[in-house]
């Protein structure tokens, strides 16, 4: 069966992966050189190929081959020979959901952010951003992925910059230097990676799967290689103590800017762990993962701290992501299926709602013209639909049972107890700093009496109502029904960890296996 | 009577360097004879001119393939494909410095014929530099390069910054062709010869007495100094901040182009022909200086508030990354040789592409050249504030630019020869620069007016420049993407 379907997906196949790539950047161009004079074209062409790439990523899911452990719809390319360059993109089950969560995000975000000025430069920088994050998702080739993961910040700089709040430059650029500092040591890694595995190949290739197949380095140079691509990822992530660009951009970014970097740029840090540190170099990996537990911990204990501390709700959203990818960090240093299973599940989740957050955060702003928490009182009583929808959301975030977030956060902790006893220990209270952090806020924000300034505090309108109801669906769906996810990622999971295991000898103990209902509990 | 010989002469090699030579000498004294040409003729004629030049460049490129490199004029000069890349490449620079100069000396109200006869000068003796195989003639050309640079850095004749310019320039120019020349005579004391060749075979031996040893590695160093000041490497790059930021800002794109070529293209051959044997002794030297340009020309970069000051400093840390293929080079890596040399020429389109905007926003006199000239200039043009975005994200070495490709060909090399720790500094450094060049992306299309901004002049952008920027930034971004034929071209190019 599977042998089957993955012949259908042989090159004769569309190209789904690279139209995936190129039909928002296709809609990028267009829309940069759409008529000024008719704005309402603009948005639409952006719109259209937002969406168009939306449908590829719920074809390419719905198409999907359950159970296939290796990469599907492959494109592979020359590109630049001499170098040994290619364009090699393929999709797996921990980057399947990624893909179809950029899919579905970056449409929502362009019908329900609106940038009050220069809409056309907005809409084309956003379209080229999602071609960058798609991009750095689906590729397989180590300067491919380079390219789309560092072309990414162009984009999101200029969002930030150009339609943030009032520190938007000390922002956008401090977010550009901090990822380009992780990068630049990147890139000396890939050369280096690739300039070594050459001689177990016989020719110069960066090529995912080939180096990681043939590829042999030694312990030493191995974990300096894992370590020039993992402080990359850690920055993107971001991790204790390299997090502090995250509340600053997140903040003076557009809500568009914020949800996008919530809901999928800070993934490619998780992910980049994940298919380029671990993958590549798994000794390495497990080697160093009492560094990366130990840091993804304060991460989730220093996040929620600092986000019970905030006085502005965005800058407050802001911390708990940290602490959120804490967890996802936590989950991929324990080496055990749960544990990677669950972070990828918690990528998914983080983004939906965190994502979802940050928008109903930014509506908050749209009506109020403050984000200060001390400024909003009694929003329930003038907007309970509105406060219903925030109450969903939150709750997700916290993680409550039958919400999607639990489901994450439940199988980081729950596989990574029997490799990562202590700090999940430790971590596990950062569960309950979020209900903290979250309700606090919610208690000071919503309930109470409106004082003059909130009691004409707008209605959720139908518009903002279509945009978050997707949200609401999947974090509804994805707790209580988590099994056709599950399904997908754990095949890529477990051929993965078992490449972890025969190549550093790392062998999790036997931990009760959790089959995938536990969301209904 | 005893009958002089002359050497035969392969008049086909020679051909570029003479359809140069004769159409500037054509142009001035029919210039000179004729009232003064409708707006754009000089540097039209001038550009016409580079046509011929690279077509026959491209025949030899294609010879040279196929019979292999010769040696001319008695072994004076050397044309291999490594020499046919820089002629092409400095023969293009030239046509599009013309273009974009054009509207400028209307500006200035000094047009004229001699600037384009400089230029073109200026590229015969960068050309002979990038081909010859004698120390002398290697002279020779420096100096017909330099001689006509000092004059174009002062042609400003209403600038007092310009004049400046052009006797900083001249003073310490003489001063590193002093100790260049000295290196020369160093060089041919411990050889027996001037040859870069026969120079080469000369040390293969590789046991000199004790004496000759310490006139090689004194030598060695002197030449050293003088080609370190030609590309700007720090630490003997104290000229290049003031000289860029007086001359003309379309001769400065000049001096960044045709001049950093010219000159690594002779410390190439000098080092991998002639020296190649001794790399030992001058490969830690180019480390210090590969390491020292990246990291001073980036940092100082950031702190200037003049746009040409950034990019002369910028040009410094260009001249490292340069620097570290040349490194590479050192350790018998041919990549090292290609990778400088792709360096060079996706790095000299960017500057002149960059000096072309820089010259417009300046506006009438030259001076407008602080970081603010930039500002709104996104509103005011958003086509031209695009193309400089792509230019100073290409010099900041971002993906899909040919600025991504050049220095990752040169951090390829670098850790093709294990000079781990040039690589990783560099990658930091050009973090560092990257700050420069947000700074005039913010100024272009992120900060707020200021008062007096809109009774500032208007940016022109007349048709010859607009050419060369829109030939540039396509340029940039097509490199960026499909960089296989410039690389197979380079490989090609490499020196044996």
């Amino acid at each position: 069966m599977s042998i089957l379907a993955s012949e259908t997906h042989g090159s004769l196949a569309f190209p789904v992966l690279t139209a995936l790539v190129l039909v928002p950047l296709i809609g990028a161009v267009l829309t940069a050189v759409s008529s000024n004079r008719r704005p309402e074209y603009t948005k639409l062409i952006a719109l259209v190929s937002s969406v168009i790439t939306g449908g590829f990523g719920l074809w390419m899911l719905a198409s999907f081959e359950t159970g296939d452990a290796g990469f599907q719809f492959v494109s592979k390319h020359q590109w630049i020979e001499s170098w040994g360059i290619g364009w090699h993109l393929g999709v797996d089950g921990i980057s399947l959901f990624l893909v179809v969560l950029t899919g579905v995000l970056f449409p929502l975000v362009i019908i329900g952010c609106d940038p009050h000025h220069d809409e056309k430069p907005y809409l084309a920088w956003l379209l080229l951003l999602e071609a960058g994050v798609m991009g750095s998702f689906l590729s397989l080739d180590l300067v491919l992925f380079f390219l789309f993961f560092e072309i990414v910040l162009v984009p999101m700089y200029f969002l930030i910059g150009g339609w943030g709040y009032d520190q938007r430059i000390y922002a956008a650029t401090k977010f550009f230097l901090y990822t380009m500092v992780g990068s630049a040591l990147m890139l000396v890694g890939i050369v280096t990676t690739a300039l070594l595995a050459r001689n177990d190949i016989g020719r110069l290739t960066f090529d995912l799967v080939e180096i990681a197949e043939q590829g042999n380095f030694a312990a030493s140079t191995g974990r300096w290689l894992f370590f020039a691509f993992a402080i990359a990822f850690a920055v993107k992530v971001p991790l204790f103590p390299l997090h502090t660009w995250l509340p600053d951009a997140h903040t003076q970014a557009p809500t568009a800017g914020s949800v996008i970097l919530a809901g999928v740029l800070l993934k490619l840090g998780t992910y980049g762990l994940l298919r380029f540190g671990v993958y590549l170099f798994p000794e390495a990996a497990v080697w160093s993962r009492s560094i990366f537990l130990t840091l993804a911990v304060i991460g989730i204990i220093w996040g929620a701290i600092a986000a019970t501390m905030q006085t502005d709700l965005k800058r407050l959203v802001a911390y708990s992501s940290v602490a959120h990818l804490g967890f996802i960090v936590l989950g991929t240093f324990a080496f055990t299926r749960e544990a990677i299973g669950g972070g990828v599940m918690q990528m998914i989740n983080h983004g939906v709602s965190t994502g979802a957050l940050f928008l109903l955060v930014g509506m908050i702003y749209e009506r109020r013209h403050t984000r200060q928490i001390a400024e909003l009182r009694g929003l329930q009583k003038v907007a309970p639909i509105f406060a219903a929808a925030f109450t969903v959301v939150m709750l997700s975030s916290i993680g409550v049972p039958g919400l999607n977030g639990f489901v994450g956060e439940f199988l980081v902790l729950i596989g990574s107890f029997s490799t990562a006893r202590w700090w999940v220990v430790i971590g596990a209270t950062g569960v309950i700093l979020a209900a903290l952090y979250l309700l606090w806020a919610y208690q000071r924000v919503f309930h109470g009496e409106p004082d003059e300034a909130n009691s004409s505090f707008r209605e959720l309108r139908l518009r903002e109502g279509m945009v978050l109801l997707p949200f609401i669906g999947l974090i509804v769906f994805c707790g209580v029904y988590p099994k056709p996810m599950l399904d997908r990622i754990d095949p890529s999971v477990k051929s993965l960890l078992e490449r972890v295991e025969e190549k550093s000898g790392f062998v999790a103990p036997e931990t009760v296996h959790v089959e995938t209902h536990e969301g209904e509990g | 009577m005893s009958t002089v010989e002359y050497p035969s002469i392969d008049w086909l090699a020679i051909t570029p360097l003479i359809i140069l030579l004769g159409g500037m000498l054509v142009t001035l004294v029919v210039a000179s004879l004729t009232p003064a040409w409708r707006r754009g003729a000089y540097a039209i004629a001038t550009a016409v001119l580079a046509v011929p030049a690279v077509i026959v460049e491209m025949v030899l490129w294609n010879r040279v393939g196929h019979e292999g490199p010769v040696s001319i004029i008695n072994d004076a000069l050397s044309i291999d494909r490594f020499a046919i890349l820089v002629w092409i490449a400095i023969a293009v620079a030239v046509a599009l410095v013309s273009l974009s100069t054009a509207e400028y000396l209307r500006r200035e109200d000094l047009d004229g014929p001699e600037t384009y006869a400089m230029y073109v000068c200026a590229a015969l003796g960068g050309m002979i530099m990038a081909s010859a195989n004698d120390l002398i003639v290697l002279f020779l050309g420096l100096e017909t390069l330099s001689i006509a640079l000092y004059v174009l850095a002062a042609s400003h004749r209403r600038r007092v910054e310009s004049q400046e310019s052009g006797l900083k320039y001249f003073v310490l120019g003489g001063f590193a062709s002093a100790f260049f020349l000295n290196g020369i005579a160093r060089l041919y004391g411990a050889s027996g010869t001037t040859n870069i060749t026969a120079m080469g075979e000369a040390f293969a031996g590789g046991i000199l007495t004790g004496s000759d040893d310490a006139m090689l590695l004194a030598g060695v160093a002197l030449l050293l100094v003088g080609l370190a000041f030609k590309v700007a490497a720090a630490p003997f790059h104290f000229w290049t901040p003031d000289v860029y930021q007086g001359a003309p800002t379309p001769v400065t794109s000049f001096m960044a182009s045709v001049g950093k070529l010219a000159a690594f293209a002779a410390m190439l051959r000098v080092l991998v022909v002639a020296l190649g044997n001794r790399a030992d002794d001058w490969r830690p030297v180019i480390w210090v200086l590969a390491v020292a340009s990246v990291v001073i020309g980036s940092v100082l970069a950031v702190v200037q508030s003049d746009v040409k000051r950034m990019l002369a400093y910028s040009s410094i840390s260009h001249a490292g990354f340069i620097l570290i293929g040349v490194e590479a080079a050192g350790h018998g890596n041919a990549d090292g040789v290609a990778s400088s040399l792709l360096y060079l020429v996706l790095y000299g389109v960017l500057v002149i592409g960059s000096f072309t905007i820089i010259t417009l926003v300046a506006r009438t006199g030259d001076a407008n050249t602080g970081v603010g000239a930039f500002r709104g200039l996104g509103r005011e043009r958003p086509l031209l504030a695009l193309a400089m975005t792509v230019f100073v994200l290409a010099q900041a070495g971002m993906p899909v630019t040919s600025g991504f490709i050049a220095k990752f060909s040169v951090i390829k090399a670098a850790a093709d020869s294990e000079s781990y720790a040039v690589a990783i500094v560099a990658m930091v450094a050009s973090v560092i620069a990257a700050v420069l060049y947000l700074r005039i992306m913010i100024n272009m299309w992120l900060a707020d007016p200021e008062a007096g901004d809109e009774s500032r002049e208007a940016v022109r952008v007349p048709f010859t420049a607009g050419v060369v920027v829109v030939l540039g930034a396509l340029f940039t971004l097509f490199a960026g993407v499909f960089p296989g034929w410039l690389i197979d071209a380079t490989r090609d190019a490499v020196l044996r």
